[in-house]
């Protein structure tokens, strides 16, 4: 053997080993079919509950492609791996997941294995749902095992050239996966204790607002320091966060119930479907999640002071005067100081969280895609304005609310936010919640 | 003096460039189709086509508008012969008080020039920003698809059949 093959050879062998290692830590049997259980054979209040808590995993927004089959799968994840298609979690025997026990169902969801022993792809968050405790995973199988079934199998995965090949993710749970809840923390409050078991677990609030590693892994390193999401900026929830009034838990609360606080913003994006379905979860649990990601951004710069308005009009409608002319036109009738929508709890420009992120990516996007109204009795929602202006006046627009409303630099690359949001405007497929 | 065009034509207006186009509709050209219904972009009475797109012409300021294409529904058909929408509409008599029936029409132009094939879930989900308060909607429905069929398509997998 020349040196080089020799070379080849220690690294093949090398590369088996740790295969072989992975297997055998990552390796399950598969686990018996049983007769799908009668609906009846369900607590009608533990079905009740599960309801409650798959509301705050949100299992419908993507395990739902068609509105009319909910939790039938098929809707396409998109990766850096490659495009995953969610699975059918209908109690369907032959396309769901109808002959699968609770033991099968709570180890896909602590060990992301499914029934058969195949290793389940990290766009399913197992990561997360290995921390809920036993009592809600239990309550969640009750209530997804009383969901009708439907017959429909997925697309066929679309993934890069050896990531298909799934045992390599025996790998990827062998470094990432640190299986089980978490004990509490008995110097912290019950609503803390639980309302990080929801944050870490169900409610898998770092699938979008930490950002991955090159495996596609959430950098603990850095958790919620907030990443790019499908195009939309998740916001740090940590120190970090660019928020300029406090994010108590009460306004967190008010927040994820209805879409909107006042102190702060309206949630776009993927974070508008969030609020939607925690707006009809248990209102304890909810504040439970208020309560402890406050407490992650209790040393944020805000967290100490809340600032007043801030409105520097005269030198932004100088510096860009076309701008100026858009926003008297087509923002000010909602936007300018006392516009009837300012007396509907709406908060100011200068308060919204989008204008003092770091990038222009969630500003451009909600003037571009505009904003659902809220959860709750009928109010005002703000319009798409792609259609309205240029790419150049969407910039120039952009800039100027930048300007106007804080005291923070222009944001570098406009256009490119501009321009791959158009991108996206072309065919509008749901994309939001792509990991 | 701010130019613009509309429906083909060109004016000069004397107006503030921040003043919105459906004043300028209105008040200055006498295109009296788009209607102001809540003036705040919620309601969609004041549709028009800008660049083929619909908006909402009350959140449009005309200095904004250099060098693009605005339809009213002037500009959908001729005096005597209407477009196809608007004869749909009258055959379905899909119109209560028809406050909002110019926008409607003005919102499905859009839809059927890019589609004349759509779902009727497209078809839903296009036309809900514009409200009509009357409960006309099931009407404009049948109007729309009546109007898909007389531009040469039909709307697919129709939940409602007409009676």
């Amino acid at each position: 053997m020349t040196r080089g093959q020799r070379l080849l050879t220690g690294i093949v062998v090398g590369l088996a080993a740790v295969l072989l290692a992975a297997f055998a830590v990552a390796w399950h049997p598969a686990i018996a079919p049983i007769e799908p259980p009668a609906a009846t054979s369900f607590d009608r209040m533990e079905v009740k509950r599960g309801e409650g808590l798959a509301l705050i995993g949100d299992c419908t927004a993507c395990h739902t492609s068609n509105a009319a089959k909910p939790l039938a799968g098929g809707r396409p994840m998109a990766t850096p791996f490659g495009t995953v298609f969610t699975t059918n979690i209908t109690p369907d025997r032959e396309t769901g997941i109808g002959t699968w026990s609770r033991e099968a169902f709570v180890r896909a969801m602590r060990s992301g294995v499914a029934q058969n022993g195949e290793p389940l792809y990290p766009a399913f968050p197992y990561d997360h749902f290995t921390r809920a405790n036993d009592q809600d995973l239990a309550a969640i199988y009750a209530w997804l095992m009383t969901r009708p079934p439907v017959s429909a199998r997925p697309p066929a995965n679309q993934l890069k050239e050896a990531f298909g090949w799934r045992p390599l993710l025996a790998v990827w749970t062998l470094r990432y996966l640190r299986e089980g809840p978490r004990a509490d923390d008995p110097k912290q409050s019950a609503d803390w204790n639980r309302g990080r078991a929801l944050v870490e677990g169900l409610a898998h609030c770092g699938g979008c607002h930490t950002p991955r590693d090159r495996f596609g892994a959430e950098d603990k390193a850095r958790a919620y320091d907030g990443a790019m999401i499908a195009g939309w900026y998740a916001p740090p929830l940590n120190a970090r966060s660019p928020a300029v009034r406090a994010w108590t838990a009460d306004r967190l609360f008010t927040y994820l119930r209805t879409g909107l606080n006042p102190s702060h913003a309206a949630a776009a994006g993927p974070m508008g479907t969030v609020t939607r379905a925690l707006a009809r979860a248990p209102e304890q649990d909810v504040r439970a999640i208020a309560v402890y990601v406050a407490s992650l951004m209790a040393n944020a710069p805000a967290a100490k002071q809340d600032l007043p308005t801030l409105d520097n009009q005269q030198v932004a409608d100088q510096a860009h005067p076309e701008a100026a002319l858009l926003f008297a036109g087509a923002c000010a009738g909602c936007h300018g100081a006392g516009a009837p929508m300012m007396q509907q709890g709406r908060p100011p420009l200068s308060w919204g969280t989008p204008l003092h992120e770091d990038g222009p990516h969630d500003a451009v996007r909600i003037i571009m895609a505009g904003l659902a109204s809220p959860v709750g009795p009928s109010g005002p929602a703000m319009p798409a304005f792609a259609d309205y202006f240029t790419d150049r006046q969407l910039a120039d627009l952009a800039t100027y609310l930048r300007a106007r409303y804080t005291d923070k630099p222009p944001w570098p690359d406009i256009a490119q936010a501009i321009g791959a949001a158009r991108l996206e405007r072309a065919p509008p497929p749901a994309k939001e919640a792509s990991k | 003096m701010i130019g613009l065009t509309v429906n083909g034509v060109a004016y000069q207006l004397e107006a503030e460039p921040d003043t919105p186009l459906l004043y300028v509709l209105r008040n200055d050209i006498g295109l009296n189709g788009a209607k102001f219904g809540c003036g705040l972009g919620q309601c969609g009475a004041c549709t028009v086509l800008l660049d083929d797109k619909p908006v909402y012409a009350c959140l449009l300021p005309i200095g904004a508008l250099q060098g693009r294409k605005v339809r009213t529904l002037e500009g959908l058909g001729k005096d005597g012969k209407p477009g196809p929408l608007s004869q749909a509409f009258e055959a379905e008599q899909a119109a209560q008080c028809g406050y909002c029936i110019a926008g409607m029409i003005v919102r499905a132009q859009a839809l059927l020039e890019a589609n004349n094939r759509p779902t009727e879930a497209e078809l839903r989900a296009h036309m809900a920003p514009n409200l009509c308060r009357c409960g006309t909607h099931m009407r404009i429905l049948r109007a729309i698809r009546r109007a898909a069929v007389a531009m040469g398509g039909g709307v697919q997998n129709v939940a409602e059949q007409k009676p």
